[in-house]
């Protein structure tokens, strides 16, 4: 489903990511983890093309991401194109990022009317039945800032599904939350995970990672320093660095 | 009787009743605003030269009335091309291409950096500068043309002279408006496949407007007094209407208070406009109605008739 290999991103004359290489599989789940500043959200914000990189491969489901090769020569993709290859790619965000002028539902329903152009009734029920699976059947009028930092994620998960994506990433989804609210979010992630969905999620939740993620990736100063089955990694790290990591988390 | 009960009604403590601190200060300063306030008050009604019952016959006559009503109209039209020239300035202004958002802010520079008195003798004499104007093909051939006397009346270049002014001012705001809004929510609405249009305008500019909307307010009040400039340029507003009355019977004063009433009048339903503009643009923010003057005003007069005004959409009662 995604593939990169050797992506470098720079920010001016820093470097944010050296060379990443790596493959999610349709129906993976894949845990990116590491210290802050390692690149994890710089490499998740490129794959829907939020960042644009400066070298390598990057592809989702075969096609790469913002571009076109004709006949060997890469072609920059238009705005719209690059907008189209975004709906099918679901994101959530640290902050939620919640439109605050809208309700729960209108968050939801937004970009199905707007993007893709889907009758304003047929939005609205599909609002309803999401924001019931997340558990918020009864919050479908509230503001955003009349929901907790919990129910906001997940009507921010809501709002991504309802572009039905065939990938999701998640950027430190819990990383905002009151701790006893980390639950409620990771249990929507999971129930989500279980119904087959693509996913990639930059957390540092290790008790997640090891339940629900097929493969873990740790990343430091840029680079993979290690991956595998979440077992192998999180247990038994090879690398001094991953142990050092996770002896501080854990 | 359960416990929420016992804590409800039967467990709650007694308010506390303490004697309150006593602020003479205040009393002091009360007390002065409120002498020098009838002082005023009086010399107002006792001072003959007022002549209130000259005002009082010029309020409502017709020559007054008409150039009421083309104030109003230069506000309302300047102030439309400002904003729509505004908002297009302020995009432009952001734009990634160096050649449309250095004209964007060349237009600012000069537009704000001129008297608006003196761009409304320019536009007022424009046929010197520009005999005839046309519409054609830049450096090519036009096809309708027009004598420039003919085409910018007076009324035409008091258009021209506030509402360009106007939009360079706007630019400004709107800018501001924009760049207050996270970038979180251009992340997010572009990762829901919005285009850039589509951002800006159902997520980046609904939010930006919270920001927009008071200076726009000032910006509006400040136009219906600016808009008097246009009597230089003998277009017939408000103050030029009362101009020509007192050049032919020099009761200045009162015609003057006859303008001064009419302005105070038109801003104060501005005040009330704006109120509600802002409340409704305030939704989902989670902020006071009562945090303005006008609104606690607005709330003690009207508070009988909207019942709904204590429950604002997104109201803070859930923080």
């Amino acid at each position: 489903m995604v593939s990169a290999e050797g992506v470098h991103k720079r920010f001016g004359r820093q470097e944010v990511l050296k060379g990443i290489s790596l493959q999610v599989m349709a129906g993976e789940v894949m845990c990116l983890l590491g210290p802050s500043g390692s690149g994890k959200s710089t490499f998740l914000r490129c794959i829907n093309h939020l960042e644009k990189i400066n070298a390598g491969r990057l592809s989702v489901d075969g096609e790469l991401v913002g571009y076109r090769e004709v006949g060997g020569k890469l072609h920059e993709l238009r705005e719209g194109e690059v907008a189209r290859k975004r709906a099918e790619i679901g994101m959530v965000f640290q902050h939620f990022n919640l439109f605050p002028h809208m309700t729960a539902t209108e968050n939801v329903t937004c970009a199905p009317i707007r993007v893709k152009g889907e009758p304003r009734g047929q939005a609205r029920a599909r609002a309803r039945e999401l924001l019931d699976r997340v558990g918020l059947a009864d919050k479908l009028a509230a503001y955003p800032a009349e929901l907790s930092g919990g129910q906001q994620q997940r009507v921010a998960i809501a709002r991504a599904l309802a572009m039905e994506p065939k990938l999701m990433l998640f950027d430190e989804p819990t990383s905002a939350l009151d701790p006893e609210l980390v639950g409620e979010v990771l249990q929507a992630m999971q129930q989500l995970a279980r119904d087959g969905m693509t996913m990639i999620v930059v957390t540092h939740e290790i008790g997640f990672a090891r339940e629900v993620a097929h493969s873990v990736v740790f990343m430091d100063g840029g680079v993979v320093v290690e991956s595998g089955a979440p077992a192998a990694v999180l247990e038994s790290p090879r690398n001094e660095r991953t142990r050092s990591f996770l002896s501080k988390v854990l | 009787m359960s416990a929420s009960e016992a804590t409800d009604v039967a467990g709650r403590p007694d308010d506390i009743r303490a004697v309150p601190v006593r602020h003479p200060g205040r009393w002091i300063a009360a007390a002065i605003v409120l002498v020098l306030g009838v002082a005023m008050i009086r010399s107002v009604v006792t001072n003959p030269r007022f002549e209130w019952s000259v005002v009082d016959h010029y309020l409502f006559d017709e020559r007054v009335l008409e150039g009421l009503r083309i104030t109003i109209e230069l506000t309302v039209i300047a102030m439309a091309i400002g904003v729509a020239l505004g908002v297009v300035l302020a995009i432009m202004r952001l734009s990634p291409n160096p050649l449309v958002s250095g004209g964007s802010w060349l237009y600012i520079w000069f537009f704000r950096g001129t008297p608006v008195l003196v761009q409304l003798l320019f536009w007022y004499s424009i046929a010197a500068l520009y005999p005839k104007i046309g519409i054609g093909i830049p450096f090519g051939p036009s096809f309708v043309h027009a004598d420039a006397n003919t085409l910018i009346t007076p009324f035409t270049a008091a258009i021209l002279g506030l509402g360009l002014n106007e939009g360079a001012y706007m630019a400004e705001i709107v800018r501001a408006g924009i760049i207050s809004v996270p970038e979180g929510q251009s992340d997010a609405a572009r990762s829901l496949g919005m285009s850039r249009m589509q951002t800006l305008r159902r997520i980046v500019l609904p939010q930006a407007m919270r920001v927009i909307i008071p200076p726009t307010g000032n910006e509006t009040i400040s136009m219906l007094k600016t808009s008097s400039l246009a009597s230089v340029i003998v277009v017939g507003e408000l103050l030029f209407a009362v101009q020509n009355i007192y050049s032919v019977n020099f009761k200045t004063i009162p015609l003057l208070i006859v303008a001064s009433i009419w302005y105070l009048v038109c801003t104060s339903v501005l005040y009330v406009g704006q109120y509600y503009l802002e409340r409704y643009y305030g939704r989902g923010a989670s902020r006071d109605g009562t945090s303005t003057l006008t609104g606690r005003v607005l709330r003690g007069v009207l508070s009988f008739r909207l019942p709904g005004e204590h429950a604002p959409p997104g109201g803070d009662e859930h923080r």
